[in-house]
């Protein structure tokens, strides 16, 4: 069973295969990890870098199919990545200590990638919202956007008026229950991404 | 007050439908402490040391009697019979179970209230002034642009997981009574010089661990425009606040770490963004909301009335309870009451099922069925007639709520501390009602003045001792309660934050320390000087000499 919600352009939320190929990097060396024993955390929440060159390097990128690839990968290795992207294969991983900017400095058009994820390594990690925002609303982004990494039913509300219009929920998770969450507000007060104000929307004098 | 039109009443139903599912998932064991954890707590719900606290919130202290009439009948069926008013004007409950939380909510949400973002790393209860409406200084009633900002921040989809809590306070008076400086957000409403209503923003004020007053940021916003420069700040803190360390995860140090002027650029290049789109407030959404803040059906009264001139006159308690609990109002013919729920003895901010009845029935005989709760944790009837006062001070001193110590010393600011609190390094209430019993005189108390004395159980500081004119922080010494005092914390316009006299002290030594503190300020008092002028004055030495010169001698 499929762990991908997506909204239809009508808003309708359905179970749908996944096509696109996840590339990760393979897990830093056990020396790396030691050094930084306690550290790990606080390097990632302060912004930096998350990969090492050796990790970089050593990414299996598969040949064929589409690839959902890191933006710091990316970064590396543009040169053999070129083609998949002409190809519209190529989605990029958007971590939350990144910014959209960075995303924008590789990629004018933001629009020639089919789908940009933004992985979040713990839910209650609130910056996936706003990046889901701008990526919208600053940087003009069409494209399937989707939320991956700790994604989990209680948040998808906001996800999807932060933007987001596809959901991998974590994998341990049932898909099919989240779908419930997905309208759990009928008016909200506020504006979203796609919505005004709600006396903006309705009248209620 | 606001009303719940069809969709506010949809918002409310649809959460306590949410969250009942949230809790019976939790309990089913299919949601982890982890997960379950923020969802519980944006619904003001923390397991505490003998059962949860489910914190209700009272939106800018604004409540109407039949809501607290509501308040009272659920601490009765699922409490102890008793709630807690809480420093951000909220009530507490200490007691209740987990498993009744739904049912709570659906109680409340059939008298338009709720309990969402009381707690969290989310936009809190917004707080003001609590004469807001009626105070002869007030240039603005805040209230409206409060209730838009209520609406904007409930589950804003962008800011429901920020670093850290947010608090967000609105004042539109001469003196600050809702300690803007205070907070991560401050909004200070004035009459521009086009007499435009405007707003100076402050901001990175916040107490807890590390105090600190807010920085102005803008000073002169538009009131159009506060929702659009609101959500520029917090965007900005939502990228950049520290997310590894929970110590500096609020905006403040966000703000210490990269200047003001660097913050502020931030803020200004996000709103340039933002500006002028759909966030800016209408003049048609803000009059839809003020008219609900419109002044009450006042009658044309006299200015003084006889009878209760008599009353002062020949009623020497009535007298004493008029001017410390009874405010001036807007309207002649008019006074706010103050009741006073710091009785001495009993825990600050506490009030019983029954009394709340009696303040509900007051209200609607006497102030047009609303009540508003304070920061400083009392409950004012902001609208009594000068003739009504004898028979509102009859029927509150039955009642146990006519203590006339407000703004004296035994007025105490107290959060739950460690009797109820599983964050709380000590206990604070006992430490307020040995106080309370040491100072338990009233002609000694009238003699010592105006004093705010506040009390934390730990560094979050819930009890604002930095701003207490004596503060009183609860500390953990090797797993023994200990009591760090401050003196010369103020809030308001010239906000403080107080200095710490030296080495903490056992519960038992503290009634004797704050009388050591009382006995420096009397003998070295000019005029009509009181205690905070004094310190300031003099400074921390005399009193640190005086309090430690006992200790070293005894």
């Amino acid at each position: 069973m499929s762990q991908l919600i997506q909204l239809a352009a009508n808003g309708q939320a359905s179970i749908v295969a996944d096509a696109w190929i996840r590339v990760v990097p393979p897990a830093a060396g056990e020396e790396s990890v030691r050094k930084q024993a306690g550290k790990v955390v606080l390097f990632k929440l302060t912004g930096e870098q998350t990969y090492t060159a050796e990790q970089i390097a050593n990414t299996e990128i598969p040949a064929t199919g589409k690839i959902l690839v890191p933006l710091t990968i990316w970064q590396a290795r543009k040169a053999e990545l070129q083609s998949r992207l002409a190809a519209g294969e190529l989605g990029i991983v958007l971590a939350t200590n990144e910014t959209a900017e960075a995303l924008q400095a590789e990629f004018t058009d933001l629009n020639t990638l089919p789908l940009i994820a933004v992985f979040v390594e713990r839910f209650a990690d609130g910056r996936i919202f706003t990046l889901g925002n701008w990526l919208r609303t600053r940087f003009g982004f069409k494209n399937e956007l989707r939320a991956i990494g700790d994604v989990l039913r209680d948040q998808l509300f906001f996800h999807k008026r932060a933007g987001f219009n596809s959901f991998l929920i974590r994998a341990d998770r049932s898909a099919e229950d989240a779908l419930a969450s997905l309208n759990d507000f009928s008016q909200p007060y506020q504006g979203g991404v796609a919505d005004v104000p709600v006396w903006r929307r309705v009248n209620r004098a | 007050m606001y009303k719940y039109d069809p969709i506010d009443q949809q918002i409310v139903n649809e959460r306590v439908a949410q969250y009942r599912d949230q809790t019976r998932r939790y309990l089913a064991g299919e949601l982890t402490d982890e997960e379950y954890r923020p969802l519980r707590l944006q619904n003001g719900l923390y397991i505490q040391r003998h059962a949860p606290m489910l914190r209700i919130a009272v939106p800018y202290g604004l409540i109407s009697s039949k809501q607290l009439r509501k308040l009272g009948d659920i601490a009765q069926k699922y409490d102890r019979g008793y709630g807690h008013f809480s420093t951000r004007q909220n009530l507490q409950l200490n007691w209740p179970k987990l498993e009744d939380t739904p049912e709570i909510l659906a109680e409340l949400a059939t008298v338009e209230m709720h309990a969402i973002q009381t707690s969290g790393n989310c936009i809190r209860n917004i707080t003001t002034d609590q004469f807001a409406g009626i105070a002869p200084d007030e240039i603005i009633d805040p209230r409206a642009i409060a209730e838009i900002m209520r609406q904007w921040s409930t589950f804003h989809p962008e800011f429901a997981l920020l670093p850290r809590k947010f608090k967000i306070a609105v004042s539109g008076t001469e003196k600050d009574r809702a300690i803007v400086q205070a907070h991560d957000i401050g909004l200070e409403f004035y009459k521009d010089v086009q007499g435009q209503m405007a707003i100076k923003v402050w901001v990175g004020g916040g107490l807890g661990r590390t105090p600190i007053l807010g920085t102005v940021i803008r000073e002169h916003l538009e009131w159009q425009h506060v929702l659009s420069y609101c959500e520029a700040v917090i965007r900005v803190y939502n990228i950049h606040g520290r997310r590894d360390n929970a110590y500096k995860a609020r905006i403040k140090i966000l703000v210490k770490a990269l200047g003001i002027e660097e913050f502020k650029r931030q803020v200004e290049e996000e709103w340039a963004h933002l500006k002028d789109g759909p966030l800016t407030i209408t003049q048609n959404e803000l009059d839809r909301v003020a008219k609900y803040f419109e002044p009450m059906p006042y009658k044309t009264l006299p200015a003084h009335d006889a009878s209760f001139d008599a009353a002062v006159a020949s009623n020497p308690a009535f007298a004493a309870w008029v001017k410390r609990c009874v405010q001036p109002h807007r309207v002649p013919g008019y006074r706010a009451v103050t009741l006073s729920l710091k009785p001495h003895g009993k825990a600050p901010g506490d009030i019983t099922s029954e009394q709340m009845h009696v303040v509900a029935d007051l209200a609607d005989a006497y102030s047009f069925g609303e009540l508003r709760s304070s920061h400083e944790q009392n409950l004012i009837l902001a609208d009594v007639q000068v003739s009504d006062l004898f028979a509102v001070w009859e029927k509150a001193r039955e009642a146990g709520l006519a203590t006339p110590n407000i703004g004296l010393l035994t007025d105490i600011i107290c959060c739950p501390g460690g009797d109820f609190c599983s964050l709380a390094n000590a206990k604070s209430i006992p430490i307020a009602e040995a106080i309370q019993m040491q100072f338990d005189n009233l002609d000694y108390l009238y003699e010592i003045g105006d004093l705010e004395l506040n009390i934390s159980g730990c560094m979050n500081a819930c009890g604002h001792h930095h701003v207490g004119h004596i503060g009183i922080l609860g500390v953990d010494k090797d797993g023994s309660e200990w009591y760090q005092v401050t003196v010369g914390g103020k809030q308001g316009n010239d906000a403080s934050i107080g200095a710490v006299i030296g080495p903490s002290f056992s519960a038992e030594e503290m009634p004797g320390v704050v009388q050591r503190l009382i006995e420096v300020y009397v003998r070295e008092r000019q005029d009509e000087e009181r205690f905070i002028d004094t310190v300031r004055r003099l400074g921390v030495a005399p009193f640190k000499a005086h309090v430690y010169a006992e200790k070293e001698t005894a």
